[in-house]
């Protein structure tokens, strides 16, 4: 089960866990990490994986690393292609998974809206989005050709409103950052920027702000908010679509979908 | 929360479907600031892949999420085009209400009728036609009635009883969220507002029934799956089913504490009181009401994938949690869209219905489709690529195979076996015509009968002398050849013999079916592995000729595939042997003596 520790990942994670009560899940947890998260996601990520007695494992794409990519130099496109993408199906490689689940839901994207709870890949991982399977009912196939694997996203049908409404009622613990605080932050390309570190030089400016979705935190568009509590937070969410503070959805035309047919989650 | 409605829209090409979609999403505050920004076209907000917006067309279901005060809508829209109807029946399975778009210039189309009648098959019963582009059609009230009218006669006809017709002009939101003041002629209500109001029936009056999806072994077995229908509490009196053994209801577990009580909808985990023998894919269910139990049943099929249904071939049916070998007997009739016919049919191809019987390995435990779609659904699945070939759906069960029980016998088959002093073993030769199969089987038996084996030769050609002498070359009939020699190989294994069988047996698919009809290790796959051009260099019996000379239709290698064993027990190369040390190599495996 892919785990970063977001609050996709929290609701996904705490589902998992209710539907083998009393054992844990009989998965371990994997982590495609670039290095650049923040670090309260790393925090929670350990902690919340020790709670659930799961094993976690942390993938880091070593070829990423000796090459020292990072969003500031490369660029976001090479910083996820080369660390998250190809991280990832490294790590899938590695572990032999013939499944993995992901917390991708399909109304975050429009390319996300057409992919099946249970979606194939081919041999390189890759996402053939005119063969889908026909899915139907509850009726999952998961059944695999040699070579294919499977992803599957069992918080398809949900909304962004509904993991936050569940977060609610289940009382889960989800990163601070999605709430308003006072945080250092900087404009970069139009875009707020918290700093979790001092890899950046530039001096930052402290604004209430928050964010709707954690990646790496250099690619992670903050928003000037005081929503402060869920309901604040539910309060604020019709307006502008989740994704929208992903810098590395903006790169071009139908990037998700692209990114998604050679393998990204 | 508010209550939830799940929509399905369907129609044909250029219906304006997409547009309409993007109104609704739009009206209803659904679309995010940023994605209107530079937004031309409100089709773009529901053609999500680069394809799509290339091609202007919808090719896959997509899933749409939106809510008014009063209540939430999850709609799937599906695509118009013929070709992608299987990802029509995707988004029709799980929804309780069609939106079926109709072009006012252009009227009811095969396409409509095609996709109403999916969806009413598929267990939809609300509809709305929605009559689009009035604009177009200079807000007629004649034209919309006529058209109203046409899909009226077409939806008596296929058992839609609840219809509902909107004239509506998507492009400027007539009659949309409110009643458009250019169709003051219309006084029934604006499409949302019908949607918010809209009743359904969703559920199931059945009993309890829980498809068990899996076992938890932890201080306790837990039965863990989602009920289907009913409720259940703590002290009930249930059945695994289809064993039928009693059960009966300690504790509904659930990580926040055990519940008193659990009703359709609901994932839980069951204690039960005493040790019961129960696992994936059983279904649980209320004791005085047991479901239907069945191997043999009639269902409606909808295929879905390009490569054609093979009656007789062994399919992987999946109902519930439940996985199960399955084969489909020749349709009794297939569905003419059109004109609502039962046409004769020999099989499905992509995209047709039709009606057929099924026999599976196992009973099975179900309800009819009508009932539940979670129990009476099914798909079949190819056991070689592992594509969901068919979506199914259960019409009543066969009370025939109640009355036909297995007989058990005090001789067993190894008892049989054990008489002659050996183990009854299937040899299983397959390869081209030409390739040398009957000339090897042949000495290996003389080989086994001089050692005092028992034995028997079953030869594909002198089997299509007698026993399938009504079948001819078809692949169906290939399927069915395969079939009968593999029922047959088996009967004389009980018999305790070593059979040997020389058939082409193109197919993996059959000679995995044979594989699977006898106990793993007694299926030996023997792969005479001669090249075509090889085997047709020696045309033993002068079939190559003919058929290059277009005399011989069907013939392996030339005009029908042949596909070779991946991971055969033994590979008998005769480019680097000949028929003795190929018979002598095959002895002495069989025999465990080294080679």
């Amino acid at each position: 089960m892919l785990f970063s520790g977001g609050k996709d990942s929290c609701v996904m994670l705490h589902l998992a866990r209710k539907a083998f009560f009393p054992v844990p899940p009989p998965f371990p947890l994997l982590h495609v990490d670039t290095g650049w998260k923040f670090a309260e996601l790393y925090r929670l990520r350990d902690a919340l994986a020790a709670e659930a007695g799961m094993a976690l494992i942390v993938h880091r794409n070593p070829d990423a690393e000796a090459r020292g990519i990072n969003p500031f130099d490369h660029g976001a496109t090479l910083h996820t292609e080369l660390w998250k993408t190809e991280g990832l199906k490294q790590a899938l490689d590695a572990g032999r998974f013939d499944a993995a689940f992901g917390g991708a839901r399909r109304d975050e994207e429009m390319s996300r809206a057409k992919e099946r709870v249970f979606s194939v890949r081919s041999g390189g991982h890759g996402w053939d989005p005119k063969r889908q399977r026909p899915e139907l009912w509850t009726l999952y196939n998961g059944r695999r050709a040699p070579g294919e694997s499977l992803r599957i996203f069992p918080l398809s049908n949900w909304t962004e409103r509904d993991v936050w409404s569940y977060v609610a009622a289940e009382g889960l613990t989800v990163a601070s950052l999605y709430f308003a605080a006072e945080r250092p932050t900087v404009v970069r390309d139009g875009h707020l920027l918290i700093v979790d570190d001092d890899r950046l030089a530039d001096s930052a400016v402290v604004r209430r702000v928050r964010v709707r979705t954690v990646g790496c935190w250099p690619l992670t568009g903050a928003v000037e908010s005081a929503a402060a509590t869920i309901d604040a937070v539910l309060a604020e969410l019709d307006g502008t679509s989740e994704r929208a503070g992903r810098l590395i959805d903006r790169d071009q035309a139908a990037s998700m979908e692209r990114k998604k047919r050679h393998g990204y989650f | 929360m508010k209550p939830l409605l799940r929509l399905l829209t369907c129609g044909s090409v250029d219906d304006g479907k997409s547009t309409l979609i993007g109104r609704m999403l739009h009206d209803c505050g659904a679309v995010a600031a940023d994605r209107l920004v530079g937004l031309t076209d409100f089709s773009l907000l529901a053609d999500g892949l680069e394809a799509e917006r290339e091609q202007g067309i919808t090719i896959d279901v997509a899933h749409l999420y939106f809510g008014t005060e009063k209540r939430r809508f999850i709609l799937a829209d599906a695509p118009g085009h013929e070709q992608y109807t299987r990802n029509m029946a995707t988004g029709a399975s799980n929804a309780d209400l069609a939106i079926v778009l109709v072009d006012a210039t252009r009227g009811v189309l095969t396409q409509t009728r095609r996709h109403s009648m999916i969806a009413r098959l598929l267990g939809i019963s609300r509809f709305v036609l929605a009559v689009n582009k009035m604009d177009l059609a200079g807000f007629d009230q004649a034209a919309f009635e006529a058209i109203s009218e046409d899909y009226a006669r077409f939806a008596g006809a296929a058992g839609i009883e609840a219809v509902t017709a909107i004239p509506v002009c998507a492009l400027d939101g007539d009659n949309v969220t409110e009643r458009s003041a250019r169709m003051g002629w219309y006084e029934g209500p604006a499409l949302l507002p019908f949607l918010e109001a809209a009743e359904v029936e969703t559920a199931s009056s059945l009993p309890f029934r829980m498809p068990v999806q899996t076992v938890i072994r932890g201080p306790e077995r837990l039965y863990a799956g989602t009920i289907a229908s009913g409720a259940v509490r703590p002290g009930d009196r249930i059945a695994v089913q289809p064993a039928g053994t009693p059960a009966q209801v300690a504790r509904i577990v659930t990580m926040d504490g055990d519940l008193d009580e659990a009703a359709a909808g609901r994932s839980v985990a069951l204690a039960l009181k005493h040790h019961v023998d129960c696992s994936r894919g059983d279904l649980l269910c209320a004791l005085d009401a047991p479901p239907q139990i069945a191997d043999q049943f009639e269902a409606t099929i909808l295929w879905m994938a390009d490569e054609e249904l093979l009656p007789g071939r062994q399919y992987l049916l999946k109902i519930g949690a439940r996985s199960v070998p399955a084969t489909v007997h020749e349709p009794k009739y297939k569905l003419g869209i059109d004109t609502m016919e039962q046409l004769a049919a020999k099989t499905l191809a992509l995209n047709e219905i039709g009606v057929a019987n099924i026999w599976t390995a196992q009973p099975i435990a179900f309800e009819p489709y009508e009932a539940s779609r979670t129990l009476g659904g099914f798909i079949l699945v190819d056991q070689l690529s592992a594509a969901t070939v068919a979506a199914g759906l259960i019409s009543f069960g066969l009370r025939r195979s109640e009355n036909v029980h297995e007989q058990a016998l005090a001789v067993t088959p190894s008892r049989r076996a054990g008489l002659k002093q050996q183990k009854a073993k299937l040899l299983w030769f397959t390869g081209l015509s030409g390739a040398g199969k009957s000339t090897i089987a042949n000495l290996v038996e003389a080989r086994l009968h001089a050692r005092g084996r028992h034995t028997f030769l079953l030869d594909g050609d002198n089997i299509r002398l007698g026993l399938n002498k009504d079948l001819g070359f078809t692949a169906a009939d290939r399927v069915e050849n395969i079939r009968r020699a593999g029922e047959a190989a088996r009967l004389m294994m009980d018999a305790g013999l070593i059979v040997l069988t020389a058939f082409i047996s193109p197919f993996r698919a059959e000679r995995a079916m044979v594989r699977g009809l006898v106990a793993e290790g007694d299926f030996i796959e023997i792969f005479v592995d001669t090249p075509l051009a090889e085997a047709e260099r020696r045309d033993t019996k002068g079939l190559y000729r003919k058929a290059r000379a277009g005399q011989l239709a069907n013939f392996t290698g030339v005009d029908s595939p042949y596909e070779p064993p991946e991971a055969p027990e033994i590979r008998i190369d005769t480019m680097a042997i000949d028929a003795e040390a190929a018979a002598d190599l095959i002895v002495r495996r069989l025999e465990g003596e080294p080679s």
